[in-house]
């Protein structure tokens, strides 16, 4: 399976946009080379400041570049962005709704070898949690550099979530358009909806796949906009499916799941399961290693569905 | 209003503004006496002797920019703008009252004149770094001033954007220190010390200046000299008292969030007057 890297597809496309808006301006905090910021860096060395190991000083600058009516895209690993700099992103940036652009890379458990203190687990649910914040997790490098392009149009506070690893190509050749607040129906099924984010997307589909086989149709949506999440299609696949389960590379508290479960509580009440991490941080090791350790492969989330789908009749017969 | 640069002229505009910050935190009924009293001479002397700006078109791309760093002051920053004329002098007694555009903190949402947000401190100097960067991407002319409190300085992310702008050698950057040596739990060499203060800026490369804080011929002057310092960033550390101006407040850590009552409103109102 084709891969590509969503790190790449961003320094590749902050250069473009460099291009042609010259108030587009770029921080980073000592990991240029990792975020691919240093793209940016050669070709507008005047339009790019490393702002050394200082998040919060980056996350600062950033607003006052802002609030003087530039396009600051501010980068560095996800939990350091996300985390160590939260009360500067409250109050500096989401507090006025300043034109920041966080974009992160390292999200989740598949930042692999270099352990929990570097694997962010809880970032979205950071982010989606203030006033203002779009929060966006891209599925794959082509859905990365369309939500760059979008976002650099947008007025306002983002979090884009992005990845280590290289992604499989999801969209390539497809006639996609990413909208903020819209999820993508990735395949089609009626028996259960998996919801996914940025890599889970892949694994559900794998799994939706595997459980073709054995007679499952699932529906498969891509939600990479996590805030504002996209309501009317949650509730029209918990109408068509009556069973949605979630899997994302996050705690399942706070993240996509969550969220997904706001709006079926609220709007449409059917059984929810999530599949994530649980209340427990990350460790040491490879990531295809870490994703089977929490349980995140194609095959657990088979597993997961032929679960979730024998409680289904009973669980909807409980609550009709 | 053209710079005004007459001393006595600059002592009546502060005594008028110490009159509107008691009478505001006493309608508001709570709010930072000590810490906007001291810094009062401070942002008199800017606004009205030194930086250039349009209340009429608060968003001028050549405008000198304001950040108060140190939010608690904000009934100082709000009763400087009225006087511009920014918004009405009336609209100070709203001061934080629900639906009021005077919030207890600044917020560039509400209230014309705010650039940013600030409040929770320690990060008005990094946003003031970033304002006067893209003022020099855009080869605009105005001048970025930001206002610290001697606490905060116990921030970390203050060193952070301190060696920020020493290594982008921000030159149109001018930070006041107000130097008044209280924080809440009292004074600041006992609660953490933070001196040396000049040698510490020095250090970080910064052209230091020390000033008395209250004294406009000093202000004026370092505001004029950090205008002409190239290559690094200047920081004017302005000795003040927390308080200044009210006996019953002056040196008092216990005055930094309180409001006057009305007896001590009429007290210091009559002080203020004696005074001259």
């Amino acid at each position: 399976m084709k891969k590509a890297s969503l790190r790449e597809a961003y320094g590749r496309t902050l250069v473009e946009l460099g291009r042609k808006n010259k108030d587009i301006v770029v921080l980073d905090a000592d990991l240029s080379g990792s975020t691919k910021t240093k793209m940016f860096a050669k070709e507008f060395p005047e339009r790019f400041f490393n702002i050394g190991i200082a998040e919060q000083d980056m996350i600062g600058t950033a607003a006052g570049l802002a609030a003087a009516g530039k396009i600051p895209f501010a980068s560095t690993f996800a939990i350091f962005a996300t985390g160590r700099a939260w009360e500067q992103i409250r109050q500096s940036i989401a507090y006025a709704g300043l034109n920041v652009k966080i974009v992160a890379s390292h999200g989740g458990i598949t930042v692999g070898d270099d352990g929990g203190s570097h694997q962010a687990i809880e970032d979205v649910g950071l982010m989606r949690i203030l006033p203002n914040m779009t929060v966006i997790v891209p599925a794959d490098a082509i859905e990365m550099e369309q939500v760059i392009r979008t976002i650099a149009e947008y007025y306002g506070p983002v979090y884009v979530r992005g990845a280590r690893i290289d992604f499989p190509v999801l969209y390539e050749g497809k006639d996609y358009h990413f909208k903020i607040g819209k999820g993508d129906i990735v395949r089609e099924g009626s028996d259960i909806t998996l919801i996914a984010m940025g890599l889970m997307v892949h694994h559900a589909l794998e799994a939706a796949n595997l459980l073709a086989l054995e007679g499952i149709e699932c529906r498969v949506v891509n939600m990479s906009t996590i805030k504002p999440i996209d309501r009317e299609l949650i509730v029209e696949s918990a109408a068509k499916t009556g069973i949605i389960l979630t899997i994302e590379e996050h705690l399942i508290t706070n993240g996509l799941g969550s969220a997904v479960c706001e709006v079926v509580c609220e709007e449409y009440p059917v059984p929810v399961k999530r599949l994530g991490i649980r209340d427990r941080f990350g460790i040491s090791g490879k990531p295809d290693k870490l994703l089977s350790y929490f349980r995140l492969t194609p095959q657990d989330i088979a597993e997961e569905v032929k679960t979730v789908l024998q409680r289904k009749p009973r669980l909807v017969r409980a609550i009709g | 209003m053209g710079f005004v640069r007459d001393v006595n002229r600059l002592k009546e505009i502060a005594k008028e503004i110490r009159k509107d910050i008691l009478i505001m935190l006493n309608k508001a009924g709570s709010g930072h006496t000590g810490g906007s009293l001291s810094a009062v001479e401070l942002l008199t002397a800017l606004f009205f002797g030194k930086m250039r700006y349009n209340p009429q078109n608060p968003s001028w791309r050549e405008r000198d920019y304001f950040i108060l760093s140190k939010g608690h002051a904000a009934p100082l920053l709000y009763a400087i703008l009225a006087k511009c004329g920014y918004f009405n002098h009336d609209e100070l007694y709203e001061l934080r009252k629900i639906g009021s555009r005077l919030q207890g903190h600044p917020d560039c949402k509400f209230t014309p004149g705010i650039e940013v947000p600030t409040g929770s401190l320690g990060q008005g100097l990094s946003m003031a770094n970033g304002i006067a960067l893209a003022l020099r991407l855009d080869g605009l002319p105005g001048r970025v001033y930001v206002l610290l409190g001697d606490g905060e300085v116990q921030e970390g992310q203050i060193w952070e954007a301190a060696m920020t702008a020493a290594h982008y050698k921000i030159d149109n950057l001018c930070a006041i220190l107000d130097n008044n040596r209280l924080q809440i739990d009292g004074w600041t060499k006992d609660v953490k010390n933070i001196e040396p203060l000049a040698s510490k800026w020095k250090a970080f490369g910064w052209a230091v200046m020390e000033i008395d804080g209250h004294n406009f011929e000093e202000i004026l002057a370092a505001l004029d000299e950090a205008e002409k310092i190239k290559g690094r960033p200047t920081i004017i550390i302005a000795r003040t008292v927390k308080g200044k101006g009210v006996s019953l407040f002056e040196n008092k850590a216990e005055y930094h969030g309180v409001a006057p009552t009305n007896e001590e409103l009429e007290l210091a109102l009559k002080e203020l007057e004696n005074r001259g």
